[in-house]
């Protein structure tokens, strides 16, 4: 049985809030700047510029990538021999979470309730966490935080099971389309497809932490995911929505078994600021 | 560049505004308030009981921002739009007070875009997820309204050439 000290943890996931929070993943820099590359709209073209210009200036001036400094989202993979002391890994996770709001700083955006009192928690926690059990004696974090914009644009829906690859790919992409710059696109999108009601959503939220344009290693999937780019990026929506060639940037598909009667799909939409990152302890 | 940028400074005369049209950049200057979803319902209700709101609406613009908190030394903290439709409920409202200028960030509602035009008002396109880009636009910030609303509080905010493209 291995010790680590939820102290240990509390620390490592604030090192990872503070650099998400200034720091673009290069993966999405270079993404935007191929996007740059390719871009036929010239208005698209300036957007993509500032945007890039934003990376380095964020971490220069110590302001956040985007004011919007999200839901903390935690995917911890914890190993079955590993022991936590002095603590647990969501009171690590929410000290954590407080003490980044403070020192960073980052806007308190997570309200106590949501339909009555809606108080603000003035200090970001909640942070919304997934465990799973793994073999072994590491704790895997992923971790990120996730703007409001391009989660109220998500979708789900419990599909026919007689539905075909081109009813979800139109179901994806009228929907997509139909939130048009709200999202902040270019996006990338997270999609889950089978398991049940809740399960799918949380395919979809998973697939966004994929490494950032990875194949789906299943070719059907592969094509599926090359197909809905592909769609979405010819049909106008663009930068901002001011048009273009550039709607999305990456499209990553999670599939599921599932019921006989079931289709379920979901979408989980992310903004090109994509802040996430991956701690081991 | 196949685009239009036109330099204007806040209040926008009607010919200014009349000038303008979809997709134009435009690098903004002066003064303005943010409000978001809690600020537009106390705004509306202010005018709705009758009252004066505490400052004119048609000398300025609204942004719909939350901005992070500034860090110590700092002006302001980052700086972006929020989802202007949220807002579509308020805007004739706050248009027939004499609301010309909306920043903000997506589509507005076919209603809201009737409103918009009708009142010969104007709707700017900010961009998202460039903060530190758009708080180096920003000469002041301070908290106005409502303090305890913490980011969806109204802030006055002094900007100089902050970017934005013709939305409506």
């Amino acid at each position: 049985m291995h010790l680590l000290s939820s102290l240990k943890i509390q620390q490592a996931v604030y090192r990872a809030i503070s650099e998400i929070t200034f720091n673009c993943d290069p993966q999405v820099h270079q993404a935007l700047s191929k996007a740059m590359a390719n871009e036929h709209d010239e208005i698209a073209k300036d957007v993509l510029n500032t945007i890039l210009t934003n990376h380095s200036l964020s971490p220069a001036d110590k302001i956040p990538l985007c004011q919007d400094t999200g839901t903390t989202v935690v995917f911890a993979e914890l190993g079955t021999d590993l022991h936590i002391t002095d603590g647990s890994l969501y009171e690590a996770i929410n000290n954590a979470v407080r003490q980044a709001q403070q020192d960073c700083p980052l806007r308190a955006s997570i309200v106590n309730e949501a339909l009555f009192a809606r108080h603000n928690t003035l200090d970001n926690t909640p942070a919304i966490i997934h465990t799973e059990f793994t073999a072994g004696h590491a704790l895997r974090l992923v971790i990120a935080q996730k703007g409001g914009g391009a989660e109220n644009m998500s979708f789900l829906q419990m599909m026919s099971p007689a539905a075909s690859s081109d009813d979800i790919v139109s179901y994806i992409c009228d929907g997509v389309l139909a939130a048009g710059s709200r999202p902040c696109p270019p996006l990338i999108l997270g999609i889950g497809i089978g398991s049940n009601f809740e399960g799918v959503a949380l395919l979809a939220k998973k697939a966004i932490f994929e490494e950032l344009g990875r194949a789906n290693p299943d070719p059907r999937y592969a094509e599926l995911e090359a197909r809905i780019k592909a769609e979405l990026n010819a049909r106008g929506c663009g930068v901002q929505g001011l048009g273009g060639n550039n709607t999305v940037l990456a499209v990553h598909i999670l599939q599921a078994p599932c019921h006989i009667a079931s289709l379920p799909v979901a979408v989980n939409l992310e903004c090109h600021a994509h802040r996430h990152c991956e701690v081991w302890l | 560049m196949s685009f239009k940028t036109i330099k204007l400074s806040l209040p926008l005369s009607p010919e200014e505004i009349l000038d303008l049209h979809y997709k134009d950049k435009v690098l903004l200057s002066g003064t303005l308030y943010t409000a978001r979803d809690q600020a537009h319902k106390r705004l509306c209700k202010i005018l709705q009981v009758g009252e004066q709101l505490p400052f004119d609406l048609a000398q300025t613009a609204i942004f719909y921002c939350g901005p992070s908190p500034a860090a110590a030394g700092k002006i302001c903290g980052g700086i972006g739009p929020t989802t202007s439709s949220r807002m579509d409920p308020f805007t004739p409202t706050l248009l027939h007070a004499g609301l010309k200028v909306m920043i903000g960030k997506g589509d507005r509602a076919p209603a809201t875009v009737d409103a918009i035009r009708a009142a010969n008002a104007i709707y700017l396109i900010a961009i998202g997820g460039i903060s530190a880009v758009l708080s180096r636009c920003i000469v002041s910030c301070e908290t106005f309204l409502w303090p305890e609303l913490g980011a969806e509080a109204v802030y006055k905010m002094q900007l100089k050439d902050f970017p934005c493209y013709v939305g409506i």
